[in-house]
């Protein structure tokens, strides 16, 4: 094929849209919001004592998620406490987790943090671990799969105890019919808290996927929702985002129903203070990444295995008004 | 008509027959589409008690407009005889464009609007120009560039902001007034609707009469249908291709306009798998794979089926486990009969 001339910008036109581009950058600054209204919070930690360790962490998280990356923080401020090196990659594929774990068995690193996600996929690279003397941390979901996979401890929240705690807090504020958004079908931590939630609601709670990769289509599919059945008064979403467009369809649809939510950001604390999301239920990343780099440490530094055999429960925290201005500055910083 | 004429008119030239403007309806691509989508209107006016409400209506018309902006300009590409894969994300780039810019300068947010639209509009040139300069098929081109905004949709927002969401910008001056361009609720007889239906509607009319109306048009057929004799004769391929891909580009753009001031904060995250629904749109209204045949009113009108089943679905109460099998079943019926529609009316084109 031959190559088509003048298909680019010519240099006249380009050098007018540069000045355009500029005059428009100096002439439209924003009075109000931004980054410079942004306080800056500074948080630094002194480098921690002990030899350096390298620490591997592999997840199953989805490019982009902002659960992972507050998990990421916790990790990586401890990291930075206890002279850590860390070591993070994640794939949602449950195969290419396994080879993920094994790359990081081949550097020989100290120590291994795990999620168990898809616990039979992980199960024979786990072993090599063991084998090769690698301490293994789990985190998040698999609490029941951890030690028999040969984790020593695992930090995470129960999603059906978190359900449970979620479904008394909706029937505390009053709602009587429920809808549980689903934002990933099929994910069985979802699935868990729904089914916990429905289990401590007492009235009737139905499910509602939508899809999660696309903001106006979960919008449309509340608000369909909620013409479907005006008798809703109570809407559970599972992540702090789909809360926010969740309130938009009950202002939309004029219906009275209450809105809480799983998990947390810096956009939800307003809304919480604002009344317009009730509650939220943070299992607090953060410490998911925290305390296992910190376990791994201390096994190391002092023989320490903490939860005597059993998970650690870094959740559910239930968040409401009342604490919401507590936290503000932390979810700001993007670490609650 | 009568039976003689119709025979001695076609023994002249088959071309010049006269055909009933029945028969000529039923030749139009969005012919099948219309009838598959009048078939499931009236499945699930039976079915569901709340969807024949004008509030749900409009809810369906929101749903298929969000998914019908980008299959208008998909549609055009497709007829041209090209995919764009990386319509999906570049939704979501163009919206964290306008909102980090925006932010991180504290600039009133047009800026970033505007900035939004050169720069989405420079990747739209960027796909067109890698398509023409190297002549890979479209499909390995624009996957490439799928997955490398994808990746730095990511990249730069963390880098950017720390977090892997753009910050809220609500409170930005200007705010309200883009949001009143992209993202307002109008109030029809009683009825919310929201503007993204009228920008819809707009840009299914304009493609149409570049379609229908312009030399563009014949063009963009042309390079779809034959690209050896289309520049044997003249026409600029490269030029019409590139200004497909630019097309696309700018539906983007207002799409991520859209998603910003409706959402005033957007996960880095997002939109990917969306470039196959737009495809899927065009495709159900009648837009070949293999491109030369297609309209843009019937990829509104795929958006349309698309929108009415998937909301379809909640307002029937069906089981949401089965949520997807019910979508692609109501898909591939609305598919069925415009295949069975242009199988019929094929001997009359």
């Amino acid at each position: 094929m031959k190559p088509m001339k003048g298909a680019g910008p010519r240099p006249a036109v380009a050098m007018t849209a540069t000045i355009m581009a500029t005059a428009l950058v100096l002439g439209g600054c924003s009075g109000s919001g931004g980054k410079k209204a942004e306080e800056e919070a500074a948080s630094g930690a002194a480098p921690g004592a002990g030899p350096r360790l390298k620490v591997a962490m592999v997840t199953h998280s989805g490019p982009g998620d902002t659960f992972w990356d507050i998990v990421q923080k916790g990790a990586r401020a401890a990291a930075t406490k206890d002279n850590v090196e860390l070591l993070y990659s994640a794939d949602p594929d449950g195969g290419k987790q396994a080879q993920l774990v094994q790359t990081a068995i081949d550097q020989k690193v100290d120590g291994i943090i795990v999620t168990l996600a898809k616990p039979d996929a992980m199960r024979d690279v786990l072993a090599k671990a063991t084998a090769a003397k690698i301490p293994v941390v789990s985190i998040n979901s698999g609490a029941a799969e951890s030690a028999r996979l040969g984790a020593l401890v695992h930090f995470g929240q129960d999603e059906t105890v978190a359900g449970e705690a979620a479904g008394e807090q909706l029937k505390k504020i009053g709602a009587t019919k429920a809808v549980c958004v689903v934002h990933e079908q099929g994910n069985v931590g979802l699935e868990d808290r729904c089914a916990g939630a429905k289990k401590t609601f007492g009235g009737p709670m139905e499910n509602l996927f939508v899809q999660g990769t696309n903001m106006p289509q979960v919008k449309s599919s509340i608000t369909a929702k909620l013409q479907t059945d005006s008798g809703i008064d109570g809407i559970l979403t599972l992540g702090a985002p789909f809360a926010a467009t969740a309130v938009d369809s009950v202002k939309e649809t004029g219906s009275d129903a209450k809105v809480g939510t799983f998990d947390m950001n810096k956009e939800l604390i307003a809304s919480l203070r604002d009344g317009s999301i009730q509650f939220a239920v943070d299992q607090q990343p953060y410490l998911q990444g925290y305390l296992a780099v910190d376990e791994l440490w201390l096994l190391k530094n002092n023989g320490n295995v903490v939860g005597g055999g059993r998970p650690v429960l870094t959740g559910p925290a239930i968040v409401t008004k009342d604490d919401a201005g507590t936290i503000a500055p932390f979810a700001d910083r993007g670490t609650r | 008509m009568s039976q003689a004429v119709l025979k001695s008119a076609a023994a002249a030239d088959e071309r010049l027959a006269r055909r009933s403007p029945l028969r000529r309806l039923a030749g139009r691509p969005e012919f099948g589409a219309l009838l598959g989508a009048a078939v499931l209107f009236a499945f699930f006016s039976v079915v569901a008690d709340a969807f024949l409400r004008a509030s749900s209506f409009s809810t369906v018309l929101y749903a298929a407009s969000t998914f019908g902006i980008m299959a208008v300009s998909v549609a055009l590409l497709m007829i041209g005889g090209e995919f764009d894969l990386s319509a999906g994300v570049m939704v979501t780039t163009g919206a964290l464009v306008a909102a980090l810019v925006s932010y991180q300068l504290t600039l009133n947010v047009w800026v970033g609007v505007v900035i939004s639209l050169v720069v989405t509009l420079g990747l739209g040139l960027l796909n067109g120009l890698l398509y023409v300069r190297t002549g890979l098929p479209s499909f390995i081109v624009t996957l490439g560039t799928f997955l490398m905004l994808a990746g730095a949709n990511l990249g730069v927002t963390k880098l950017v902001t720390g977090n892997v969401a753009s910050d809220s910008i609500r409170d930005m001056d200007g705010f309200d007034a883009a949001r009143a361009v992209f993202a307002a609720d109008l109030d029809v007889g009683g009825v919310r609707v929201n503007v993204t239906v009228l920008w819809w509607l707009l840009f299914v009319a304009v493609a149409t009469w570049i379609l229908l109306r312009t030399r563009t048009g014949n063009w963009i057929f042309a390079c779809g249908g034959a690209p050896g004799s289309a520049r044997a004769v003249g026409v600029p391929v490269a030029r019409v291709k590139v200004g497909l891909f630019m097309g696309v580009a700018f539906t983007a753009w207002f799409s991520g306009m859209h998603l910003l001031f409706a959402y005033s904060s957007v996960q880095s995250g997002e939109g990917v798998g969306n470039e196959f629904y737009y495809i899927i749109c065009a495709v159900i209204g009648g837009c070949l794979l293999t491109g030369g045949y297609g309209s843009a009113i019937g990829a509104a009108i795929g958006a349309f089926i698309f929108g009415m089943t998937s909301k379809g679905i909640v307002y029937a109460e069906w089981n949401p486990d089965w949520f997807k099998f019910f979508l692609g079943a109501m898909l591939l019926l609305a598919t069925v009969v415009n295949l069975v529609v242009r199988r019929r009316a094929e001997p009359s084109r």
